[in-house]
C-alpha cells in the first residue's frame, strides 16, 4: 500500500494499461474455445450442409464439385440399405436402451437401500465398463460370443440344466454373430453391459436426493421394499429418468463402435448390425461418396431431432407436471 | 452423528417388541434386503467377468481359448502371445501414440478450459450471457454432422496421419469450460481476485497465481475425464491414421482383429495392455473420474 505515494503520472499510465487489459482480458480468455468451435465445429457443419447438395469424390480436387440439388437426399431415401440401417439403428436403440433403464433403476434402489460403506466400491465396479475402450470391450465380447466355444453359450447351456428356471435358457448354442436374428441382440447385450453402471449412477444420485423421511414413514406403516420402490422411488425419479432416457436415445442413434467391431466392420449376417453411422462411414470411406454421406448425416440428425422433441413432449412435460 | 451401535441402543429402549432394525439406511425389510444383495452381487459378477476373461485369454494360445469347456484359469502362453503381438504390430509405438495424444489433449484442455472458465466466472462483460448460452448449445450438436466434413477438412489441411488432427480440435471443450466455470464461480471468492488486482497483478497474472493454484480438484477431474476419453477414442483416429506406425492402441486392436487367422491370444494381450493403464488410473482416482464423467448429466 505504501508505493502508491510514488509519482502520479506513472500510476495513471499503469491505470490506463490495467484498465485496457482488464476490459479485454475476458474476451481473450474465452476466445480459444470459440475460435476452435468456429474452425472445427461450426465451419464443418456449414460445409457439411453445402456438401449435401453437391456431387463430389473427395479424391479429386475441389473444382470437381457439382451442384445436384436434392439428389443426394433422394438417393438416400430411395436406397433400401439406408432404410435398413435406420431400422437396425432404431431396433438397436430400443433393444439396448430400454433394458439399461429397467436394470439400472432397481439396481440403484438396491444399492441405495442396503449399502453404506461398500457403496463407493460397488458403484466403482459397476462403472468400470464405462471407462474402458469400447473397441477393447467389443473385442473381448467377440470371443465370448463365439458360437461353439464361447463362454456365453457355455454358460447359457449349463444354466439350461438347472431345475425350475432352466427353461428360461436356451438348450442349443446360439450363433450370436453369425445368424441374422441374433446379431442385434448380441450388440445390444454389449451396449447394455457397458451402460447399466453409468445409468445406475445417475439414478443413484436421483434416489439420494429423495428425502429419507418418506422411506422411514413408509417403513413404519409396514410398506415392503417393493411397495416403497413402486410408490416412492419411481414417481420421484421421473426427472432423472427423463434425462437418462434422453441421453440413451441420442447415444443409441449414433451407435458405431460396438457394431463395427462385433461385425468386423462388415455389418454382420444379413447386414443386421449395420447402423446408420456405420453406413455413412462406409459411404464416405469405401464408396468415396462425400455428398451422399453428408446428406445421410442430415437425415439422421433430423431423426434424432424429431425423437428428442417427441421424448420432450411425452416425458418431459408430464414429468414436470407430475412434480407439481 | 450417531454410530450404528448407538442408534440400535436408542431404538431398543422405547419399543421392546420391535425386531432389530437392520443397519445401513435401514428402511428395507429383511427379505428385500437379501434380494437386493443378491441382485447387486449378480450384477457385479457379470460386470467383472469379461475383464477376468480378458486377462485369462491373454495368457492362452488360440487353441486353448477356443476349447470345450471354455478355459476358466490362466495359462502359460503370455510370453508367446507377447512375441506374436509385436510381430504383427508395433504395439508399444501404438500405446505411445495413444499416450502422446491423450497427454497433449489433456494439457491443452486444462489450460484453455480453466482460462475460459475463469473468464466466464469472474468477469462481467458485454455479451457474456449470450456467449455462455452459445457455448452450452454447442454441446447439444450431435457429432454425426461433423464426421464427413472433419475427414475432408483434415485431408485438405494435409493432416492425415498427423496427431495434431486430433489434439488441435480437442484443445478446449464446452463441457470443460462449463465445469471450470461452475467450480471457480462457486468456490473461489471474488475478493481474492480483487485483492490481487489492487496489488497490481495483471489479469493473466491473477489467473496464473490465484486461480490455477486453487483449481486443483476441478482440474484433476477434468484432466482425468479428458485423458480417458482421448485414450479410448476410436472414430476420430480411424479417420485420421492410415499407417500402422501412427495407429493408436484401439486402432491397432481393430487391425489385429481384422486380419485373417486372427491370433486371439496376442490380440487379447493387446486388449489387456490397452485397458490396464485405465484400470490403474481408475483404481487411484475413481471418485474424481465418476464425478467428472457424470457431471454433465447430473449438474446440467
Amino acid at each position: 500500500m505504501t508505493p502508491s505515494v510514488s509519482s502520479p503520472p506513472q500510476g495513471r499510465r499503469a491505470g490506463g494499461w490495467s484498465e485496457f487489459q482488464r476490459r479485454y482480458a475476458p474476451y481473450l480468455f474465452i476466445s480459444p474455445f470459440f475460435l476452435l468451435f468456429f474452425a472445427f465445429g461450426l465451419f464443418p457443419i456449414l460445409f457439411n450442409a453445402y456438401l449435401s447438395f453437391m456431387e463430389w469424390q473427395p479424391g479429386t480436387g475441389l473444382g470437381d464439385m457439382k451442384f445436384v440439388g436434392l439428389r443426394n437426399y433422394t438417393d438416400n431415401l430411395t436406397d433400401p440399405a439406408f432404410w435398413q440401417s435406420l431400422k437396425n439403428t432404431a431396433i438397436l436403440a430400443l433393444l439396448s436402451g430400454l433394458p439399461q433403464h429397467l436394470l439400472a433403476i432397481p439396481l440403484a434402489f438396491a444399492v441405495a437401500g442396503v449399502l453404506k460403506r461398500m457403496q463407493h466400491l460397488v458403484t466403482a465396479v459397476y462403472f468400470l465398463p464405462y471407462i474402458t475402450s469400447i473397441v477393447a470391450i467389443s473385442v473381448i465380447f467377440f470371443t465370448l460370443f463365439s458360437w461353439q466355444y464361447g463362454v456365453i453359450n457355455a454358460a447359457l447351456v449349463s444354466l439350461h440344466q438347472l431345475p425350475l428356471i432352466g427353461g428360461l435358457f436356451p438348450a442349443e448354442k446360439i450363433n450370436w454373430l453369425g445368424q441374422k436374428e441374433y446379431v442385434q441382440p448380441a450388440i445390444a447385450l454389449v451396449v447394455i453391459w457397458r451402460y447399466v453402471g453409468w445409468n445406475m449412477l445417475l439414478y443413484l444420485a436421483g434416489i439420494q436426493s429423495i428425502p429419507k423421511e418418506l422411506y422411514e414413514a413408509a417403513s413404519v406403516d409396514g410398506a415392503t421394499g417393493g411397495q416403497q420402490f413402486r410408490f416412492i422411488t419411481l414417481p420421484l425419479l421421473r426427472p432423472t429418468m427423463f434425462m437418462a432416457v434422453t441421453l440413451s436415445l441420442i447415444g443409441g442413434f449414433q451407435l458405431f463402435e460396438e457394431p463395427f467391431i462385433l461385425t468386423n466392420g462388415s455389418g454382420g449376417a444379413g447386414q443386421a448390425g449395420l447402423t446408420t453411422i456405420m453406413y455413412m462411414y462406409r459411404t464416405y470411406a469405401q464408396y468415396s461418396d462425400a455428398g451422399v454421406a453428408a446428406a445421410m448425416s442430415w437425415l439422421l440428425f433430423a431423426v434424432i431431432g424429431v425423437l428428442t422433441f417427441l421424448n420432450n413432449r411425452a416425458f418431459g412435460r408430464s414429468g414436470l407436471a407430475g412434480r407439481d | 452423528m450417531t454410530t450404528p451401535s448407538q442408534a440400535r441402543a436408542q431404538s431398543a429402549q422405547p419399543v421392546p417388541p420391535a425386531p432389530a432394525r437392520p443397519r445401513g439406511r435401514g428402511h428395507l425389510p429383511p427379505l428385500s434386503r437379501w434380494a437386493a444383495f443378491a441382485l447387486i452381487l449378480l450384477g457385479a459378477v457379470l460386470t467383472v467377468a469379461p475383464f477376468y476373461y480378458m486377462f485369462v485369454f491373454a495368457s492362452l494360445d488360440r487353441a486353448e481359448i477356443f476349447q470345450l469347456p471354455p478355459p476358466a484359469w490362466f495359462g502359460d502362453n503370455a510370453a508367446q502371445n507377447y512375441g506374436a503381438l509385436l510381430e504383427r504390430t508395433p504395439f508399444w509405438r501404438n500405446l505411445w501414440n495413444s499416450l502422446y495424444l491423450a497427454v497433449l489433449t489433456t494439457v491443452f484442455t486444462l489450460f484453455f478450459c480453466t482460462l475460459g472458465g475463469f473468464g466466464f466466472a469472474m468477469y462481467s462483460f458485454k455479451g457474456r450471457e449470450a456467449l455462455f448460452g452459445l457455448l452450452l448449445a454447442t454441446m447439444l450438436i450431435p457429432s454425426t454432422l461433423n464426421i464427413v466434413p472433419y475427414a475432408l477438412i483434415m485431408q485438405a489441411l494435409g493432416w492425415i496421419d498427423q496427431p495434431r488432427a486430433l489434439w488441435v480440435p480437442g484443445m478446449a471443450s464446452a463441457f470443460g469450460i462449463f465445469l471450470m466455470r461452475q467450480y471457480i464461480g462457486s468456490s473461489i471468492p471474488r475478493e481474492l481476485v480483487e485483492a490481487a488486482r489492487i496489488d497490481g497483478a495483471t489479469e493473466f497474472g491473477i489467473f496464473r497465481r490465484v486461480i490455477v493454484p486453487l483449481c486443483g480438484p476441478a482440474m484433476a477431474t477434468l484432466g482425468l475425464v479428458t485423458f480417458v476419453q482421448s485414450w479410448n477414442a476410436f472414430l476420430g483416429p480411424l479417420i485420421i491414421f492410415r499407417s500402422a506406425e501412427t495407429y493408436t492402441a484401439p486402432l491397432a486392436l481393430r487391425t489385429l482383429q481384422g486380419l485373417a487367422n486372427t491370433d486371439w491370444g496376442a490380440l487379447m494381450l493387446g486388449v489387456a495392455l490397452t485397458v490396464l493403464p485405465l484400470l490403474v488410473l481408475f483404481a487411484l482416482a475413481s471418485r474424481q473420474l465418476i464425478e467428472g464423467l457424470t457431471a454433465g448429466a447430473t449438474k446440467g
